[in-house]
């Protein structure tokens, strides 16, 4: 009975904090097209979903790595890192397939070097990708130093900036709506994507049930290399511009969707749908307050203070439960003792 | 109709004919009701904010309807959404400087696509980016002075070194650039470029390199900054440190940031051109180019307010003028 009544309290607290991001998000866009006649515009729109692509990329592995009650925060390096490659192979005259394939490989080798050091030493995700944040940028600086490539070929920055034609849909955006499917097959609708929560809520119980937290761990940091490498690619042909800096500081605003999306600090609880909606809800903030003439730190504030909230208001509302639970539970340990008293 | 009345309608037409012509040859008019906008770096730039405002001087005198925009960390791919948003918002004009010489090229093509006249100032892009670069000084000039006005104050000999901005920052790595250069001639055979330490223009990590550089050289006799956060933060490292009076220091800065240490003898003498100035003259050009008037080639020229008439050199690259050089006998005279 208790453990149905827990059950049904988890699953309604998980379905509104998506319904209140669809709302939110609804809000965000009535409200940005009551406050702009520009927003609702297919050119607008074509800006705005392409101009968070690399971060909702790399949100999406993050958020199984959140998930699993670890975090990746070296994403933003391993984007750097592959962006100052994929510029040198160029120059280089590497044919562009295979300089891509190099770059998504270097990705690979990246997020295995933080499995490795996570799973075969125990170490904390977080230290451990402080370091590699450090490292990687270290490695994009050595590859590139102070250049900047810029020279990449029409066809391929053409994807970078272009849409599908007759549509709004920038195509990098497309890129990102096809993993984002993937992952929430592979979250929602697979035994390993289960197994995720299970790890994330209860490490030794997880691993007593027969999970393979080592491997399963190891897949998701090189996962999320790959897709940081894929980004990297993104963010170059996008501004068709191969730095060492390119992409500093986004790992941030990517750990920030993945927190507002719902996926807890303490692993256990979040959906691929809830990311997306934050993601989205992001763009369209950012986007409202920017065609408004907004001044950029406004911006940032209102980002900070999302992210804040999204955080303290499941906890609140967690805390507050508790607190109501533990109340009734001490009026009926007095009932009794009353009971007994009179007897 | 009377004769008088013919008369006068003959005089009253042919006086206005008679005055639009003198208007036109005197001064191409200004279009009515444009709006620009005006992207620096970063908007909380010091340096950024005085341009800008030159900037917004001129479109008011102009009857210009601007604003400033733009992010507050200066990234290659920040100023994106602001140039698409400025599309999207159908400004007749776009001042910007640059972040990245090609990371914002796609963009502003698409924008001038679009009939929007691009300029950029302080910084450039690529010239298919933009229609005409507003160059604060040429940059060989820049590289030139700054030696000169260093060797003069070490007396041509010893160690130095520079304290830059970000490693990939396109000014100050042409100025360093043509600070070799003119370190290649004989009477500058004994100067030493001993290192090129980059403060990121940040004023905390410009605070600690200048630190850095004088610990690990105790010869130095001279540091050129070419920014005017990484001049500032070694001037208040220098000035309450024991190097002050032995370690020269110059570059480019702003009177009110530098004028303590100009009074108490930390600089002797750094450069400048005046950044409203080149807000200023931006405005101007691209109201030009968004009436019409100019199309950004080489041998055009334009009336430019206060500044004069200016004329488009190569490439689309108009030419601010020399820049000035500030010590304790001029400073008071600038606010800015």
């Amino acid at each position: 009975m208790s453990q149905h009544q827990t059950s049904t309290r988890r699953l309604a607290r998980r379905v509104s904090w998506e319904t209140i991001l669809a709302l939110l998000l609804l809000f965000a866009v009535v409200g940005g097209t009551f406050l702009n006649k520009d927003f609702l515009t297919a050119e607008n729109w074509s800006n705005l979903l392409a101009n968070f692509v690399e971060i909702a990329l790399m949100a999406l592995p993050l958020s199984l790595i959140v998930i699993t009650n670890e975090i990746d925060l070296s994403v933003a390096s391993m984007l750097g890192l592959s962006s100052s490659l994929l510029g040198l192979l160029w120059e280089y005259k590497l044919a562009m397939p295979l300089a891509i394939a190099i770059c998504l490989a270097v990705g690979a080798l990246c997020g295995a070097l933080n499995g490795f050091l996570i799973v075969r030493f125990r170490l904390p995700s977080l230290a451990v990708t402080i370091g590699t944040l450090a490292l990687f940028r270290g490695f994009a600086y050595i590859i590139l130093g102070d250049k900047a490539i810029a020279d990449f070929p029409p066809e391929y920055t053409g994807f970078g900036i272009g849409v599908i034609p007759q549509t709004f849909i920038p195509m990098p955006f497309v890129l990102f709506i096809v993993l984002a499917l993937i992952f929430w097959v592979g979250l929602h609708h697979t035994t390993v994507g289960r197994s995720l929560y299970a790890v994330g809520g209860n490490q030794t119980a997880a691993r007593f049930s027969g999970v393979n937290i080592s491997r399963l761990k190891m897949l998701l940091f090189i996962a999320s290399g790959v897709i940081s490498a894929l980004a990297g690619i993104v963010f170059t042909f996008r501004f068709s511009s191969s730095r060492a800096d390119n992409g500093t500081g986004f790992e941030l605003s990517a750990i920030a969707a993945v927190f507002l999306g719902g996926v807890t600090v303490q692993g256990g609880k979040g959906t691929v749908t809830g990311v997306v909606l934050s993601l989205l809800l992001i763009g369209v903030i950012n986007n409202v307050l920017t065609l408004a003439d907004v001044a950029s730190e406004i911006l940032r504030i209102v980002t900070g203070s999302l992210l804040i909230i999204s955080i303290l208001l499941p906890n609140l509302i967690a805390s507050t439960r508790e607190r109501w639970r533990l109340m009734q539970r001490q009026r009926e340990i007095a009932k009794l003792g009353a009971a007994s008293v009179t007897k | 109709m009377t004769k008088n009345s013919i008369m006068r309608t003959i005089a009253a037409v042919c006086s206005v004919t008679f005055l639009a012509i003198v208007g036109y040859a005197q001064d191409k008019p200004i279009k009515k009701d444009l709006k620009f906008t005006i992207i620096p770096k970063n908007i909380n730039n010091p340096y950024m904010v005085i341009q800008s405002g030159g900037a917004m001087d001129a479109c008011k005198e102009l009857g210009i309807e601007g604003k400033v925009v733009g992010p507050s960390e200066a990234g290659a791919s920040a100023q994106v959404p602001y140039i698409n948003t400025a599309m999207t918002q159908r400004q007749n004009a776009i001042l910007i400087a640059a972040n990245d010489p090609n990371a914002l090229v796609p963009y502003l093509k698409k924008a001038m696509g679009q009939k929007i006249s691009v300029v950029t100032l302080d910084s450039d892009t690529a010239p298919e980016g933009r229609s005409i670069f507003i160059n604060q000084a040429s940059a060989e000039g820049i590289g030139q002075s700054l030696v000169q006005t260093l060797a003069k104050e070490i007396g041509s000999g010893g160690d130095f070194a520079i304290l830059s901005a970000t490693p990939n920052a396109t000014n100050q790595n042409t100025w360093i650039k043509y600070m070799q250069e003119e370190l290649k001639k004989p009477e500058y055979k004994d100067m030493k470029l001993v290192k090129i330490a980059y403060g990121n223009d940040e004023d905390q990590k410009s605070f600690t390199e200048t630190q850095g550089l004088l610990q690990a050289y105790p010869d130095l006799k001279g540091i050129i900054s070419p920014t005017s956060v990484g001049i500032a933060a070694a001037a208040r490292y220098i000035s309450s440190s024991p190097y002050k009076g032995k370690v020269a220091l110059t570059g480019l800065g702003t009177p009110n940031q530098l004028r303590q240490f100009v009074k108490d003898g930390t600089i002797k003498e750094f450069e400048l051109w005046n950044p409203a100035d080149v807000g200023y003259l931006a405005a101007y050009a691209a109201a030009q180019l968004a009436s019409g008037n100019i199309q950004g080639k080489e041998g055009e020229t334009f009336a430019a307010g206060k500044l004069g008439t200016r004329t488009v050199g190569k490439d689309g690259v108009v030419l601010l003028g020399p820049p000035t050089v500030f010590n304790a006998d001029n400073i008071d005279k600038f606010n800015f």
